[in-house]
Parts: C-alpha cells; structure tokens; sequence
C-alpha cells in the first residue's frame, strides 16, 4: 500500500495512522488464519476507492448484532466499517429515514445489481404472509426476496438469521424462519454464509467481509454454511476450563466453591461441548483474558448453535454427539497378556524333546529285550 | 515289607544327576528373582491368565501323575490284592516327591505366601471354596505320604545304624518302626481318603470359572473326569516308573506283574471315555468339536490320546510286551497330562484379546523342579529300601 | 447345563466316589438373593460421555498410582484395562467411522468397566481364606488383604476378569473396586458416581436403581426427561433427550444379578459384556461341593469303610 494512498484514506476515516490501521488488518488476517502477508493485501483491498455496496436489512432481530458490531474497538471501527464499505442502507445507522431510506436501497439495488453484499440480521416471519414484521408497508420476507435475488452473497449475522433464533423458539408464533431456507423456499439460489452468535463476534463478520473484500470469494464454509475458521471447533476443545473437565473437578451450583474455584462448568448446563465457535480464542469486548461467558463463570448456552441456543434447556447437560472419540480410548478388547516368545517356545520344546526322545529311546531298547526274548 | 525291598546302592553323582542339579540351581535362582522382583517378573502369568503353567502342570498334572501311591493303595488295601505289594513303595516314593513339589510350586506361585497358614486358621478358612478343599487336602496328605513312606526311612536308618551321629543313634528307631507299622493303616485310609477327594475337587476348582472354560471342557462333570483319570495315571505311572528304573539301573523287568496290573487300565479309561463323549452329547456342544481351531484340535488330540493307550493296552498279548505296556503307560500319562493342560490352561480363555505362554523362565522353573524330584528319587532309591529286590522280580 | 443333584450322585456312586453319600442326599445350594438395603450404581451408556471423571475420580479417592500402557511414554495414566492400579476405566466401542453414538453400525458407545459387585458373587466362593467378602448390609465385596495368601483363584472365578493382581510387586496383593466403602461413613458414596457430571453413572439402593433403570426403558426416544445425576433422590438432576436403549437391564439377571446395572444403546454383547447365564457359577460350584461334602457326613463314612478295609488287608497280608 502506497504511503500517498492511505493518506487519502486516512482523512477519509478520520484520524486513523497508518499503523494502527496496518495492526487491524494484520489482527483480521491472522483471526482466520491467513498468512501473515494477507493482513497488507487486505489493507490494500480495504483503501481501494471501489469499495463493495452493502445493503443491511434486519428482520426480526434485536439489534444486538449491530450494537456488537460497533463495539468492535479497533481504530474507530464504524467509521472503518462504514467507509471501507459503501453501506448503502442500514435500518438502525442511516441517517436518512423513511422514504428516502427506501429509495437509497432502490438505487442501490438497481446500480449494483449483481455486485452488492446482503446483510441481513433477524429472522424472517413467514406465518400469515409475513405480516409480522413490516417495513415501509412490506413485509420483510417481500423485501429480502427482492433484495437478495440481485445480491452477489447474503451474510445472515446472528442467530435469528442464521437459524430462526430467539423468535423461533418454542412455539415459534411469527414462524420465525432462518434466511437460507426463505431463500431455498423461494427458489432464489444467491450463495449464503452464516455468521451465527447471539450476538456473533464483530470480527468473525469483519474477517468474512474482508476476506470477501480482498480475495473477491467467500471463505471455506462449514456444511451449515458457516466460516470454518471461526466456526470449526467445539467451544469445548479451546476452553480454558478444559482441563478441569478432564480431572472430573465441576462447579456444582453458581458461586460454590468448585465455582470460585474456576473449575469446568459442564454440570452447571454448559454448552461448550455441543457448540462450535470460537469464543475461547477470539473472546470479546476486547478487553483481555477471560473476557467471553465461560471466562466469566456463565456456562456457555450455545447461542451460536442450531438447536441448542434457545431451544435446549438452559441447565440441562450437553450431549457430546458431536465428539467422535480418539482412538486413545481403550478399546472394548484391547491385546493384552503375554503370548509366546521365541525363548519360552524354545524352552518348551526342548523339554517336550528331550521328554520324547527318552521315551523314544526306552521304547527302543525295551522292543529289542521283547525280541530277545 | 524290608524283605521285599533294598536299597539299589552305587554312585550318586552320576552324569543325569548332576544334568538335573545344574538345572535345578539354575531354576533356583530364577525363584529368587522371583521373591525379589514378583511374579510377573519371571513369568507370563497375567490378570486375564492368572493360573498358567505352575498351576497346570507342577499342581494339577503333577499331582495326577504322583497318583501312582494313591492307585496302589487303592488296589492293594481296598481291593485286597497283595501281590502287588511290591510296587506300593516305589509308587509311594513317586507320589511323596510328586505332591511335595506341587506343594512346593504353589508357594513358588501364590503371591502372598506368608499368608499360607491362614488356610488352617478356621476364622479366614472357606468351606465353600474348592481351592480350600485342594489346598488343605493337598497339604494334609503331602504329610500323610511322609508317614508312609516313613518305614523305609526309619528301616534305612536303622540298617546304617553305626554310620549315624550319636544322638540319633540313640534313638529307639526299631520300637518306632513297629508303633509306625502298627497304626500304619491309619494312615493308609486317609491316604486313600484324600486323593479321591481333591483329585476330583481338581476338576472341580475349574467349574466356576463358567464361560471362560471353553464348553468342550466346562462340565459339572469335571470332578469325576478328573478322578477317573488321576487313578488311571496313578496306575501308568506305576507302570512307567518301574520299566523306566528296570531299564534306567538295569535290572530286571517286572513285565508279568505289571501286565496284570495294566488290564485294568483298559476299563478305566473306556469308563472315562464314555462319559466324556456322552457328557459332550448330552450337553448338545458336540459341534464345538468339528469348528477346527485350537479347541477342537486340542480336543481330539487328547481323547485321541486315550483312545490310543486303550490300544495299547487292551490286548492281552501287547499287554505282555514291555515295550507296548510302557508306551501304552506313556500315552495314558500324556493323556491325562494334555487333558488337564487343556482344561486349565489352553482351552480357558478369558477374552479371546488375552494371550497366554509360558516365559523362559517359568518353564526353567517348572523343570528345575521336575529335576529336583528325579535328582530326589535317584538318592533315595540308592540309599533306601524302595525298589523290589532283585530275585522278587 | 444344568447337573441334577440325583444324577451327579448317581455317578459319584457308580465311580466309585462314595457309596455312603446316597444315604445322606446334600442339600443343593441355593442361589443367593438380593440383600434388601444393597447399593451400587447404574451405568446408562446412552448418557455416558466418555470424559473419563469417574476414572480420575476413583484414582484420587482410592490413591491409586497412575497406570501406563505405552512403556515408551510413561507420562500419561492410560490403562487399557481395569488393572492393580485402575479400578475402573472407560472403554471405547467404535464401529467404522464411529460417526454417531450409540449406534451400532458406523458409531460407537462408551461402556464403563469395573466390579459389578455381584449378588452371588464368584469369587467369594473362590476364595480359600475369606479374604473377599460380601458385606450383609450393603453387598459390597470387599478385600481383606490380610486374609489373602495371593492364589489368584478369584482371578479365574470371576467371569468379569476383575481382581487384578499385583504381579510386578514383590508383596503383591488383589486390587479391586470396593465401591468406595471408605468414603460411605463419611456421607460420601462411590466417587465414580458422585463426581459423574452427565448423571450416566448413578449410585443408590440397588432395589430404587432396579427401578429407575426400567423406568428408562420405558421411555419414548426423542421426548426430553429428568435423568437423576450423582445419586437417586439427590439434589441434582439434569433433563435430556431420550435416545433409544436395548430394552434390558444388564445386571438384573445376568450371572445370578449384579448390584451394578448398565444400560446401553448398543448390544451389550459389543460393550464385551459377557453373555452369562441366570444361574450363577459359585452356585453350580458350590452344589457340586456340597453334594460331596455336605457336614463331611460321605468322606467320613467313607474313611470309615476304608479304615476297616485297609486294616483288614494289611493283617491280610502279614
């Protein structure tokens, strides 16, 4: 990146050193696991002056993920966020409201057509036609049909978009659906990552949009469409409180000793054994160790996963399905004992011999006395 | 019966003897080891094979084939039939070091030997336990055997009289004798008593162990098979053990007494086969035996083994060869020896993930004590009146 | 195979045994029934996570030493097999991918190994010296090693391959779960158990685990229940979903009863549980004992016979 480049940037994002700016890059990269070259290639790919349009809708959602995302603390990171990308329309940060709102994401859609990214936060209500979430005298489910068809790839951030959430917990009035299956329904085959969380962490959003960003495909995802890199462990594997698990050392009831203690969470309802993410490695807020649930002595509940977070009972113990064993189990028969050597064998048969060969040889020496005889 | 035996005299140390002594040293060193370092340290006894060679060959083969006093007791005391007094004390000789070996082995394999009076002490003592039974059979009639043994020693030493310390010459050895022969009966029913019921219990002690004996072999049965076959080893080995010591120091064969012996064997061994083959039948485990892997293979081997001493040994004309009488002794002892070896050692499996074969040192062990006992009966036949004099034969 | 006291006496007679016992027919030994107030635990595999606390659990609670099966890198405690320094372990079934639990093709199940403190136990009928013992109230077995003279015969009794013996120790002893019968006076119970955190292994009264394990069964797969963790009638329970079990209780029957049960959702028989008989073996041993045996009356009558005999053949042949 040229030094003359980001000057331009830089006063577009006001007051951002080149530095800091590199650091966040670098720290995006290196979050999804990327060379350590590809932290530049993305600062290079984020000043370019063709930034992406992005288009945010939210459904049936609490804002929670947008709050998340601002809270992303890196060098001023909305104005990051919403410099390095055209954000054409979002509900909750445009200052434009209303019918001119609308009209932005019309021109947008019609400009880029083919070439925006979708995000959507919420889930979408399909009982009785959508009439459960309206916007602008829509329904939503209407909107993200006709948004989405036009859209290069839809980020479904949160839970609630990803797979139905809060508002499609038990018994799910509003029929509260998660976008890639209103999509599949309506035939409309854009490509979907799911960033799932309750709410997600900024940064697996912020990876994916600059991996997109910077290498102009989506990253490697999950059979739930979910980005492998942050996704592609258990909670359970990367947890700190794993080695109590091990030990058998538990928390039996919050604020007991065990608990004080630090010890593992499991009989407390955690979820960490049937959730994939990566909490434990990235954790939130940005404000050091043991800033995520667990780190803090709340089981996990398993927001991020389908059927767990808002679905399973919040004290009940996680099942470990997921898990296949490692082979260092024993087994239900292992080898054991002690079989034949060449030296017992040997042993063996040479007494078993020498045994024969007198026998052998009276048997011998009695057949001649008979024959004397 | 002084009139009947003399001691065989010559030289002690001979080649065999001191084969058997460098063996016997040898072994005795591993058994050092052994109550230094534990047991798992010269064998390849394991949790799943906890009993391997020591028990199924030094106790229970052992003990079988040291039945030879026990099968002659029985024949010449319950049955009446004095004519063959004069192989009762060679057999005697025979069973004395044979038990008193097994008994031996056994402190050389239980872990906690210091523990072993515990066995007597009625507060730990289990009725219920066949291995009870065993052990304080075995136990009891090791020392009964002593004491029927006991005239030829005494008879022994009264004839070196003069060559003895002082003090035992002192001894009234004479009067002893004659208390000893008086009540010797005694001794001589107990000493019937007691095989009968541990050389059955042997079979027993097997029964517990339910699935892992292989159901060729596990049958209530068991305690019955094993008698029937001990008193047929006891009498092989009488047999055996006289051809052998009439060849080995070159005496006279008994061939016409121990083929008259012999024609009972023939009976006893059809009787134990038609029970093994019908317990097998009537069980419905029959196909077991025509799976052809190591059991049944074993299996056949085995009772092929009996079906040929039975060969041997019916014909009245091959019972008065010497040769076929002694290999028909010799296959009537590999029998009974392969059928115990079967039923507490290769046909008990624990899980088929368990493996099982005697180490180096725990066969060196097994055969330093077989040494021991023929290094014994060397001595003791020429120091002692055993063998039949020589114009008896 | 069942031996009919009639027919082993008629044999015993007809080989000689004894001619005195048919006049004094021996009692068949009964086999020997629940104790009323006898506790142990039941093992649902279905539940079962395989964190493997219960192995560390007992170890701490039991001192035991670590056990290692890899020579080579003796830094990690990873027996095999319950041995002299494990009393229980956690044992691994895996099918091909092993991809699913509890499934028998293509999954795999867990199925935890240790005493099943059985109700007619055999190797209590083994023991020559009494050193294993069932307690009358709480049908524990229980190891005195005092008693013990190390003859490893309960080794070969028990069909669950669980006494292990200390055979690289120069005063070896038996080892053996013992249901954490020092920690009982202490209000404790079975450390297993009571540091279980999924609630697949639970202590109790053997009579309410009877009970609670057939109420299992008679769950529907797929509805969400109270699994009762750490003990029955405890303060902790958890709710899951049921997943489908083999509709027996292992334990309940089997080698004359158990006061450990398991259940599983895969055939037990591939849990390398063994397929034992209703009829227990120390009873099937003991009848054959006691039929010989019964208050000594045959081998003393039979002494008696052979006393007259043999001292008639020695005058005999003077």
């Amino acid at each position: 990146m040229k030094n003359k480049d980001f000057k331009a940037f830089s006063t577009l994002v006001g007051g951002v050193s080149r530095r800091d700016f590199l650091k966040y890059c670098t720290i995006m990269a290196s979050s999804m696991g990327l060379p350590l070259g590809a932290g530049a290639q993305m600062a290079e790919a984020v000043v370019n002056p063709k930034r992406p349009p992005v288009i945010w809708l939210s459904a049936q959602e609490c804002t929670g993920c947008t709050e998340s995302l601002l809270r992303a603390t890196h060098p001023t990171l909305e104005h990051l966020i919403l410099d390095l990308i055209s954000l054409d329309y979002h509900e909750t940060l445009s200052t434009p409201s209303g019918k001119q709102a609308e009209e932005a994401r019309a021109a947008s859609i019609k400009e880029n057509k083919g070439k925006f990214i979708l995000v959507v936060d919420g889930a979408i209500p399909v009982k009785d036609n959508g009439i459960y979430c309206m916007i602008a005298g829509k329904t939503v489910l209407d909107i993200l049909k006709e948004t989405a068809k036009d859209a290069l790839a839809v980020i479904a951030i949160g839970s609630c978009s990803s797979w139905g959430g809060v508002p499609s917990a038990d018994p799910n009035p509003t029929g509260a659906t998660p976008v890639h299956k209103v999509l599949a329904d309506a035939g409309i085959k854009t490509p979907v990552v799911n960033i799932p969380g309750c709410p997600p962490n900024p940064y697996n959003f912020l990876s994916t949009v600059l991996y997109f960003v910077t290498f102009k495909k989506l990253p490697e995802l999950d059979d739930k469409a979910r980005p492998v890199f942050a996704y592609g462990r258990l909670i359970h594997e990367n947890c700190e409180r794993r080695p109590h698990f091990d030990a058998g050392r538990f928390a039996t009831e919050f604020g007991d000793d065990n608990h004080r203690k630090g010890y593992c969470l499991y009989k407390l309802g955690c979820k960490g054994p049937e959730t994939f993410n990566n909490c434990p490695a990235l954790l939130f807020g940005d404000t050091g160790a043991g800033t995520w649930p667990v780190g803090c002595g709340h089981p996990c509940f398993g927001c991020s996963e389908q059927e767990v977070g808002f679905h399973k009972p919040l004290f009940s113990k996680a099942s470990l399905h997921l898990v296949t064993p490692p082979d260092t189990y024993p087994h239900t028969a292992e080898a054991q004992g002690k079989g034949a050597t060449i030296t017992g064998v040997a042993v063996a048969a040479a007494a078993a011999g020498a045994a024969f060969a007198a026998v052998n040889k009276i048997a011998g020496k009695l057949g001649d006395d008979d024959k004397k005889k | 019966m002084s009139e009947e035996s003399k001691p065989l005299g010559g030289e002690i140390l001979t080649k065999p003897f001191l084969f058997f002594a460098g063996l016997f040293g040898f072994s005795l060193l591993l058994i050092l080891y052994r109550y230094i370092a534990g047991i798992g340290a010269v064998s390849n006894l394991s949790d799943g094979y906890p009993w391997g060679l020591w028990i199924a060959y030094d106790v229970v083969a052992g003990t079988a084939i040291a039945c030879g006093g026990y099968a002659m007791a029985l024949l010449v005391y319950v049955m009446n039939k004095g004519q063959y007094h004069a192989l009762v004390r060679p057999a005697l000789l025979a069973s004395m070091f044979g038990y008193t070996l097994a008994g031996a082995s056994i402190m050389v394999d239980i872990g906690r030997y210091w523990n072993a009076p515990n066995l007597f002490t009625p507060w730990y003592a289990n009725p219920n336990s066949i291995m009870f039974e065993v052990a304080f059979c075995v136990s009891t009639y090791i020392f009964i055997l002593w004491i029927e043994f006991a005239p030829a020693f005494l008879e022994g030493i009264s004839k070196y009289k003069e060559h003895l310390p002082s003090f035992v010459r002192n001894w009234n050895v004479e009067g002893l004798r004659k208390t000893l022969n008086k009540w010797l009966f005694v001794f001589i029913a107990i000493g019937v008593l007691l095989p009968t019921m541990h050389q059955s219990s042997l079979g027993t002690l097997m029964v517990i162990a339910g699935w892992k004996l292989t159901p060729l072999w596990q049958t209530p049965f068991l305690p019955l098979l094993f008698l029937i076959s001990a008193i047929t080893m006891g009498y092989a080995i009488v047999i055996f053990e006289s051809i052998y010591a009439s060849t080995g120091f070159k005496r006279p064969l008994e061939t016409p007494l121990l083929s008259n012996l012999s024609g009972i064997m023939p009976w006893l061994i059809g009787l134990y086969l038609v029970l093994r083959v019908l317990d097998v039948f009537l069980r419905g485990v029959i196909g077991a035996a025509f799976k052809f892997n190591l059991y049944s293979l074993m299996f056949w081997i085995e009772n092929g083994l009996y079906v040929t001493a039975i060969v041997f040994l019916l014909p009245r004309e091959s019972r008065s060869s010497s040769r076929k009488l002694f290999l028909g002794a010799f296959f009537m002892l590999l029998a009974g020896t392969v059928y115990r070896f079967d039923a507490f050692m290769i046909s008990f499996n624990p899980g088929d993930n368990w493996s099982y074969f005697p180490s180096f040192a725990e066969t060196v062990i097994t055969l330093g004590m077989i040494s021991f006992e023929l290094m014994a009966y060397l001595y003791i036949v020429k120091k002692f009146p055993v063998l039949p004099a020589a114009e008896h034969a | 195979m069942e031996i009919k006291r009639r027919d082993f006496l008629k044999v015993a007679a007809a080989g000689g045994l004894t001619v005195a016992s048919n006049a004094h027919p021996a009692l068949a030994r009964e086999a020997k029934g629940r104790i009323k107030d006898a506790v142990g635990f039941l093992y649902d595999s279905t539940v079962c996570t395989g964190c493997k606390a219960c192995v560390s659990a007992c170890k701490q609670n039991n001192d035991l030493p670590q056990s290692s099966s890899t020579p080579q890198d003796p830094l990690w405690d990873n027996p095999l097999d319950t041995d002299s320094r494990t009393y229980n372990i956690i044992k691994l079934y895996k099918d091909g991918t092993g991809a699913v639990k509890d499934r028998e093709k293509d999954g795999h199940a867990y199925i935890k190994r240790q005493c099943m403190h059985c109700v007619d136990p055999s190797c209590v009928s083994a023991c020559p010296v009494s050193a294993l013992q069932k307690d009358p109230k709480t049908g524990i077995v229980t190891y005195n090693k005092s008693a013990c003279i190390g003859c490893r015969y309960c080794q070969l009794a028990c069909p669950f391959n669980i006494p292990k013996f200390e055979f690289d120790k120069t005063f070896p002893q038996i080892r053996k779960c013992q249901l954490c019968d020092h920690r009982i006076p202490k209000g404790d119970f079975a450390a297993c158990a009571q540091y279980c955190p999924t609630g697949a292994t639970v202590y109790g009264r053997v009579e309410d685990l009877l009970a609670e394990a057939k109420k299992r069964l008679a769950y529907k797969p797929g509805t969400w229940q109270v699994y009762p963790v750490e003990r029955l009638g405890g303060p902790v329970t958890t709710e899951r979903e049921v997943t489908p079990y083999i509709q027996k209780i292992y334990g309940e029957k089997d080698g004359g009863g158990t006061q450990n049960l398991i259940l599983a959702g895969v055939p037990f028989e591939k849990l390398g549980l063994p397929k034992l008989d209703e009829r227990p073996d120390a009873q099937r041993s003991e009848t054959i004992q006691h039929t010989i045996y019964k208050g000594m009356i045959a081998p003393i009558a039979l002494l008696g016979g052979l006393l007259y005999v043999v001292h008639k053949s020695t005058k005999d042949h003077k």
